[in-house]
């Protein structure tokens, strides 16, 4: 039995060792909204966070995960996040919306980490793969949200 | 008009006679010829179920008394916007509040046919008006509907919907009034429409459109409805936020891989290596004796593991030994494939697709003076002409969308459900009845969205391997998912490509005639073999080489053929289909040409563009937009390229630099003239998207065999367009008021040979084989 904290909430699963936490989330808990694109890292679709900091679920093993926290597109209460998804919608970035979640879920641990990313940082910290090719949109909808972070903090 | 311009109209007009010809007898249809109307687009209420208290008006459009406004889409949403530009057109005529409009998957109904797809296998560009292009047109509509095509690709959601979903709204609006008018005892005139509501401007009464819509729904529907002028238009023409966008960022969106069904069991093909193999034996005991592994079964092709989880089912597909039958292929490398072009381009001739002048003759003329010695400008010779050839070359593509090939299917108690991400919902429903042998009405299909299509969801081989499944595990669901590295390696690829160019340049190094053959397998052979075998015909087929015959210059001499390449890989529609390769040999010989001719590319091509307008202002908005001629900084140079597709046509500048062998593209500025805009943030970032495709394919992709098999496998050795690679991507929309034409696919083929050009410009290497690679300075 693998225990860890799923978006703020407990939970267990009794599979193997060694099964990828991305089938995890998908088939044993239900949460479809992180993707399986390639299974070997490579494309990012199945990026969530591992206490914070993004990972690619696809080749993370569940028993690296035990009693720690793991964030997912579906989380509610990261105010990152929000912002990133609200200027997500203002730039109209998804097309396929495949991959949008891991974009999302790997914006959202570059910002924790860097409020106001350069397109420099941009390009190194997302290597997400997207084939209907809204990169453009991802670069200015980051800056969007970054820049929201600032003017709110500006405000306060 | 000149004789031997008449005369050349002539061969052309029986060229293309006997094309469509073919294309409209295939299969033994039998169509008539009138223009379909765009009201018997209408259908019927019953044609579209309704939940609760909802009112159909049409197969259309449903009313609920709060006002909602239901639109049925019967095209697959795929990243395209279509869920929301289709609800604008009718929506718009309407006079529906948009805040109002909700949008469903349409059910699968003959009503929802595309009849706009097939125009795509005509041989007919944007300014051909005459009768046989209208002729051929009707035709094509009706067998798209004879067929049943329910179907989305070839950038032909909006050209098929323009006019009939705007003649829908349209009459439910008409209807909706007749139904206030009577109530109020008015007469219809005295009313107005805004906003949802029906308004009596006289006494500014008003009713809400789920106020009437009952009364409305028994009315026969007016047949003569006016349709609003473009001055009146309040959605089209503006940036509407998409409808499907909200439940693609916080992961609420349900693609097919997403469906979960109570019961529901998981399943992984190993499937043969060498295309056409089948299973000789298996020996499936060690993956039958691991956790969660139900069974291992067999169907066409492949042998196939299902397990109560995804993964166990991959991890015990890897346990399972599986020996194939032998194939004539098992031993063809993709240097055998480029042998055999070759060949068919030394032997054979071709099909002739554009014959204009004498090309043949004033090539001999001017390759039998090259022979005896004459030289350019040597006036002794007697001849002052040279003879520039070139050959070209495309490689195999995948097409690599981003949700793997999957279906879940069931079949239990003689009745098939199937959840499918399809492009082709009609042929899905057709395929899953005809494997597991029941009728079409005991299929339900559910159409999830498509984590990317690009010509890849036209296909229905999951289709055909889940209910085959599913027929095997004694009547549970089961979904059928592949791996990235199956779905690369069983794709149905875009051809691998080769074209063979000689031109004739006169004395003044202009060009006055182009011969060019194109080799490749016939894409729509391919596709419709599987899709609809008793059509298929390996007959000349206008997708292989579209952008090659249909050459806007005005050159004298003219002459496009097509060669038809055999070969055991399953080729089919990639994004832009034949254009994504022939724009690259085209608009790169032409760019050939221009530095013979010592000429600006740009200048080139102005001056040969008399007959085309509408292209000719394309090529000098993406000019202007992009600063051309104007001074780059040191190491950089720029290349342009146009191309007309899917009834649009699109100009693209790139801005390259490189860095020993390495390029990179800083910046691609694109027009494009799709005819009426509908929804323009959805027109610009089809076309950015499309860039990044093309870039992907121009830079990096490149599929290839060895011992009859596929050797790539998933992103690390075929590669995608990444952020650190991105150019950056100005689209500017011309406006105006022709028909509209696609915007999906026609921003993808204009990139590779806008590099390329660049790329020579820059580096003075003509890059004739894409990928493109320098050679290190």
């Amino acid at each position: 039995m693998h225990q860890f904290q799923l978006n703020g909430q407990p939970v267990q699963v009794d599979v193997e060792d060694d099964m990828p936490l991305l089938w995890v989330l998908r088939d044993e808990l239900g949460h479809t909204g992180t993707k399986f694109g390639c299974g070997i890292a490579a494309c990012g679709a199945c990026t969530v966070h591992l206490n914070g900091g993004a990972v690619r679920s696809c080749v993370v093993p569940i028993s690296a995960v035990a009693g720690q926290s793991v964030q997912t597109i579906e989380s509610k209460s990261d105010a990152i996040l929000a912002r990133l998804q609200a200027a997500w919608v203002q730039h109209q970035v998804p097309q396929c919306g495949y991959c949008q979640s891991g974009m999302l879920m790997a914006a959202t641990a570059l910002l924790r980490e860097n409020a106001r990313p350069t397109d420099a940082d941009i390009d190194a910290a997302m290597t997400n793969i997207c084939r209907c090719g809204t990169y453009q949109r991802v670069r200015a909808a980051i800056h969007t949200a970054a820049g929201a972070a600032l003017n709110a903090k500006g405000a306060a | 008009m000149s004789q031997n311009h008449l005369k050349d109209t002539r061969a052309n007009l029986t060229r293309r006679g006997f094309l469509i010809a073919g294309a409209v007898t295939t299969g033994g249809l039998l169509v008539g010829c009138g223009a379909p109307t765009p009201q018997e687009r209408l259908g019927k209420p019953a044609d579209l179920p309704v939940q609760g208290d909802q009112v159909a008006l049409n197969a259309w459009v449903k009313v609920s008394p709060d006002g909602t406004v239901t639109v049925a889409v019967p095209r697959a949403e795929m990243g395209q916007g279509v869920m929301t530009s289709l609800p604008m057109l009718l929506a718009e005529e309407l006079d529906a509040r948009w805040e109002d409009v909700r949008v469903e998957p349409a059910p699968v109904a003959q009503v929802y046919a595309n009849e706009a797809m097939m125009l795509n296998a005509l041989p007919f560009g944007v300014d051909d008006h005459g009768w046989l292009a209208r002729t051929a047109a009707a035709v094509m509509q009706r067998t798209g509907r004879i067929l049943h095509l329910q179907v989305t690709g070839g950038s032909s959601s909006i050209r098929d919907a323009w006019l009939p979903l705007r003649v829908v709204g349209a009459t439910a609006r008409a209807m909706l009034v007749q139904a206030a008018a009577q109530r109020w005892q008015v007469p219809v005139a005295e009313c107005r429409t805004e906003a949802g509501q029906v308004v009596h401007t006289a006494t500014g009464r008003k009713l809400g459109y789920g106020e009437v819509a009952a009364d409305a729904a028994k009315l026969t529907p007016p047949s003569d409805v006016p349709l609003k002028s473009p001055d009146q238009f309040k959605l089209i023409g503006q940036a509407a936020p998409r409808k499907d966008i909200p439940g693609k960022v916080d992961g609420s969106a349900q693609f097919g891989v997403d469906v979960r069904v109570p019961g529901m069991l998981y399943a992984v093909p190993v499937q043969a290596p060498v295309f056409g193999a089948d299973v000789a034996s298996f020996d499936a005991a060690e993956a039958l004796r691991m956790r969660g592994v139900k069974q291992v079964v067999q169907i066409p092709h492949a042998v196939v593991v299902v397990a109560d989880s995804w993964w166990r089912a991959k991890q015990a597909a890897a346990q399972v030994k599986v020996s194939w039958t032998a194939t004539p292929h098992d031993q063809t490398s993709s240097a055998d494939i480029a042998r055999q072009a070759d060949e068919a381009l030394a032997q054979n001739s071709g099909t002739s697709f554009t014959n204009r002048g004498d090309a043949d003759q004033v090539l001999k003329d001017a390759e039998a003076a090259a022979k005896a010695g004459a030289k350019p400008g040597d006036k002794a010779g007697g001849n002052k002409q040279t003879v520039l050839q070139a050959r070209y070359h495309a490689p195999y593509l995948a097409h690599a969308a981003m949700e793997p090939i999957n279906c879940t299917a069931q079949v239990k108690d003689g009745a098939v459900t199937v959840w499918a991400s399809t492009q082709s919902a009609s042929l899905a429903k057709w395929r899953a009845s005809q494997i597991a042998g029941v009728d079409s009405d005991r299929v339900t299909l559910h159409l999830p969205l498509l984590g990317g299509g690009f010509g890849r969801r036209l296909e229905v081989d999951m289709v055909e391997q889940a209910v085959a499944v599913a027929m095997q595990v004694g009547g549970q669901p089961v979904k059928l998912l592949w791996t990235r590295e199956d779905d690369t390696r069983h794709d149905l690829y875009r051809p691998a490509a080769w074209a063979d160019f000689r031109a004739v340049l006169d004395a003044q190094g202009q060009a006055i005639a182009w011969h060019n053959r194109v080799a490749a397998q016939s894409p729509t052979y391919g596709a419709t073999k599987r899709l609809l075998p008793w059509a298929a015909a390996d007959s000349p087929d206008k997708n292989q080489i579209e952008g090659a015959f249909d050459l806007p210059y005005d050159i004298p001499h003219l002459a496009v053929r097509q060669v038809r390449l055999q070969g055991h890989v399953p080729v089919g529609y990639w994004r832009s289909v034949g254009h994504s390769y022939n724009a690259f040999f085209v608009e790169s010989f032409a760019d050939e040409l221009a530095h013979a001719a010592g000429q600006d590319p740009v200048a080139w091509r102005r001056a040969r563009l008399g007959q085309h307008p509408r292209h000719l202002a394309v090529l000098e908005r993406a000019a202007k937009e992009a600063g051309w001629g104007q001074a780059l900084p040191a190491g950089r140079a720029r290349g342009v390229a146009l191309q007309e597709a899917f009834g649009s046509i699109c100009a693209q500048v790139a801005e390259v630099s490189v860095q020993g062998d390495q390029v990179r593209v800083h910046r691609v500025v694109c027009a494009i003239d799709c005819g009426h805009t509908v929804n323009p943030d959805t027109i610009e970032a089809q076309v950015q998207g499309s860039i990044v495709f093309g870039l992907s394919a121009a830079l990096f992709g490149e599929v290839t065999l060895a011992q009859g098999r596929v050797e790539q496998s998933s992103f690390p050795d075929y590669p995608m367009v990444k952020l650190a690679h991105m150019p950056r991507i100005d689209v500017h929309i011309l406006r105006n008021a022709h028909a509209p034409g696609g915007v999906g696919e026609p921003g993808v083929p204009p990139v590779a040979p806008a590099v390329a050009n660049a790329l020579f410009a820059l580096t003075g290497q003509r890059l004739r084989a894409l990928p493109l690679r320098l050679k290190a300075a």
